[in-house]
């Protein structure tokens, strides 16, 4: 009987104490709020890392990308406590840092060590600053993205497509490195049957709901002469937003738009791009890199049959892309910062990095991307580092939503229901964005 | 029996309870009935109602709680009333609630007018009709989407089968002058039955015996629908305007799903617009404005219509 109590009191013991054990762990799990793509599902595995050298374990939060702006910025509007780290996007780091949102990171730099100096330059202006361009730190870059293409090479090398295109256009059927060859091969490809199955030219990006209209046509206008101001004048925007050049690289979207899309791509963004392409009912595919190793392994469209190429030059030889990608933040609503911080150091570790390279996240860290081998290590490796070299970024200043649901209306106006001409719509755009401005009383 | 149980139990209470409930009013006791739903009330309704007139007099942003508030005075007011963007929406919401309605009570009368003839199999052929009402819009948006897919949709496939056009040319969410209707066509096929159901219980509710006295009388069937069927099945078909017109007034869901607003603007309904305002410029005070403005519109563009039903009614 009394081995018996002492039996049932010991087994009572363990489970009070394994149950206390796991409540502990548990109050030391860390949240890292994200979106919802193949990027996020690399991290989980980093991750694993982590959890083994610290013991702290990482939970995770992951959004579909139509909704992660509303729900992470209601999240941090609202002082939430749900993210204790939070990968978020580049435009948001300018509401963040001036909103109390992001922690300030700075000190922890300096304390651990950890320089600005080894990462991308683009990357830390486009994540981690803001102000921009001054060494006020907010985010660590963590996920190094840039709108570039794919195209179906085992279509583009066939001869008697290649034949038919150079006794059409003149020139060798091959990636293409201006805008205006991009659009000759577009509609090369538009309606065209290949292998018993209709083909269109290109899949570009046109959601109206949250930035897609707005990437694309951006990633288009920069190369045309594009600029957001006056480099000598901050936010004085007439003549540079709305200049000619900014017209017909607007007119040149929408024609690119009209002429060589698939049916019904009116509200298409990364999802319904990889989904195109992925079909094989486009040549070619607008869409940020993140997208490129998974289409790498589709056994349909990825190995031999998909190339990669930079975005195209504009007619006066300006290249640039739109940035994306994001930096990672310990939010200040955190009850665990240290924690946290903890993470950020991990992450920003060389071998870590490398890691985080090698299953499919895109390191921003300079010792990965400037190794010898990294041009080599993937299909899409060098397409992603000239990329790189060439980004510009969307306005980051607190005001950025309205920025950008200004641009999304009168671009998706003009692009896809034609509605007014290209002058109309960036004169529009002016108006629109001036008005935020003034508003902010920054005019 | 029953008294003698109830005196009893009286009797059994102890004083200082007996005294307690003896205490209460019957005044007092529905008070306390009802004032858990009142504070709820209150709570979810009322305070947020106040709390976004008084918003929609400032700057608020709910993205910058730490930024002083200012009070603006009608400024916000007076920039929708002035927003061209604004009045557009606007249109948008009165040419889809005017088509919605005129169709759905066109059909959902006749679809009523038809069950209400008692035909064999009428109660299945009702279970049928009803269906698409009993669906979330969710789902209804989901896959009418699919539907209108120019590549795979069978909307496009069956358009293209009766005209000639290829499928692919029949871009029903993707083209400026079909996206309106696509979306009609949508809401028409929900929410028709929920029309035809009212204006089967208004036919159902019409004294066999009028007719029979139409029938001594010689009327036609014609003058028996015009002088008795549609007169007193009027306030009935007022009720689901009504109904429907609030409805669709505010819609979002359905149009967020079917097109986004778009392409372009071409569906944006005022509710998307609002949406936008609120959740995605987070322009708190202007959108509280403009949410005001469309609380007055519905509000009182409903009263003056129950005052006419309530006429229609008395005749």
């Amino acid at each position: 009987m009394k081995s018996t109590l002492k039996l049932a009191l010991g087994l009572a013991s363990a489970i009070f104490a394994s149950t206390a054990v796991s409540n502990v762990a548990h109050a030391e799990d860390l949240t890292l709020c994200w979106a919802a793509w193949d990027p996020a599902n690399a991290l989980v595995e980093l991750s694993k890392d982590f959890t083994k050298e610290t013991g702290i374990g990482m939970k995770f939060e992951f959004v579909p990308w139509t909704n992660y702006a509303d729900r992470f910025l209601n999240e941090l509007n609202s002082h939430g406590k749900l993210c204790d780290l939070i990968i978020g996007d580049s435009q948001w780091i300018g509401g963040a840092a001036e909103n109390g949102h992001y922690v300030k990171l700075n000190d922890f730099f300096d304390k651990e060590k950890i320089s600005m100096d080894d990462f991308v330059p683009a990357t830390v202006v486009g994540y981690s600053e803001w102000p921009k361009n001054t060494p006020n730190y907010w985010a660590l870059p963590a996920m190094g993205d840039v709108v570039g293409w794919t195209y179906r090479k085992d279509w583009f090398s066939r001869p008697e497509l290649q034949k038919e295109f150079k006794d059409k256009y003149g020139w060798d059927l091959a990636a293409p490195t201006t805008f205006d060859q991009l659009k000759q091969i577009a509609e090369f490809f538009q309606k065209r049957q290949i292998d018993g199955k209709t083909v269109y030219g290109a899949s570009i990006y046109t959601e109206r709901g949250s930035e897609g209209i707005t990437m694309g046509a951006m990633d288009v206008l920069y190369s045309y002469g594009f600029q957001y101001e006056n480099p000598k004048k901050p936010y004085e925007m007439e003549g540079f937003v709305n200049s000619e050049k900014s017209v017909k690289g607007l007119e040149f979207y929408k024609a690119l738009y009209d002429c060589c899309t698939p049916p019904g791509s009116s509200n298409a963004y990364m999802g319904e791009g990889v989904d195109a392409f992925k079909s094989g009912q486009v040549a070619m595919h607008m869409n940020f890199a993140f997208t490129w190793p998974g289409l790498q392994k589709d056994e349909n469209v990825g190995g031999d049959k998909i190339g990669y190429f930079v975005n195209p030059k504009g007619p006066d030889g300006d290249q640039f892309a739109q940035l994306g990608g994001q930096g990672i933040s310990v939010v200040s609503y955190s009850d665990k910062q240290e924690s946290a911080l903890k993470y950020i150091k991990w992450f920003a570790n060389k071998d870590v990095q490398a890691k985080w390279w090698s299953l499919g996240g895109y390191s921003c860290l300079n010792s990965v991307v400037k190794d010898p081998k990294f041009p080599s290590s993937q299909p899409y490796a060098q397409a992603f580092l000239d990329s790189m070299a060439i980004v510009k970024d969307f306005w980051a200043e607190p005001s950025y939503a309205p920025l950008l649901q200004a641009s999304q209306k009168r671009f998706h106006d003009y692009v896809v229901a034609g509605q007014g001409s290209a002058k109309e719509a960036l004169d529009g755009l002016v108006k629109d964005w001036t008005q935020v401005f003034q508003d902010d009383g920054k005019m | 029996m029953l008294n003698r149980t109830a005196d009893n139990v009286a009797r059994a209470t102890p004083e200082p309870l007996a005294k307690r409930i003896r205490g209460i009013s019957d005044k007092g006791l529905a008070w306390l009935f009802i004032s858990p739903t009142i504070l709820l009330l209150l709570a979810i309704n009322i305070f947020p109602l106040f709390w976004a007139i008084y918003l929609s007099f400032t700057n608020y942003r709910a993205n910058r709680p730490n930024e002083v508030v200012k009070n603006l005075g009608l400024a916000n007011y007076q920039r929708i009333l002035g927003d061209h963007d604004i009045w557009i929406a606007m249109q948008t919401t009165a040419h889809f609630v005017f088509w919605t309605i005129l169709l759905q009570t066109v059909i959902g009368f006749t679809l009523a007018w038809l069950i209400d003839r008692k035909f064999r199999g009428h109660a299945f052929w009702t279970t049928i009709i009803l269906v698409p009402m009993m669906l979330s819009p969710a789902v209804v948006g989901n896959f009418w989407r699919f539907l209108y897919e120019p590549q795979i949709g069978l909307f496009s496939y069956v358009i293209s089968f009766v005209t000639g056009i290829p499928p692919t040319n029949v871009q029903m969410l993707s083209n400026v002058e079909l996206a309106p209707w696509a979306i009609i066509i949508v809401d028409t096929w929900m929410w028709t039955p929920y029309v035809m159901l009212i204006c089967l219980a208004g036919l159902r509710s019409i004294p066999e015996y009028i007719y029979e006295a139409a029938e001594v009388d010689r009327a036609s069937n014609w003058r028996q629908f015009w002088s008795i069927t549609l007169p007193m099945a009027l306030p009935f078909i007022m009720l689901a305007v009504l109904f429907r017109g609030i409805e669709n007034f505010k819609m979002f869901d359905m149009v967020n799903l079917l097109t986004g607003g778009g392409p372009g603007s071409t569906t944006e309904v005022a509710s998307i617009t609002l949406k936008r305002q609120a959740f995605e410029s987070w322009r708190t005070g202007y959108s509280s404005a403009f949410a005001i403005i469309l609380f007055v519109a519905v509000f009182g563009l409903a009263n003056i219509y129950v005052k006419a039903l309530n006429k229609v009614k008395q005749r």
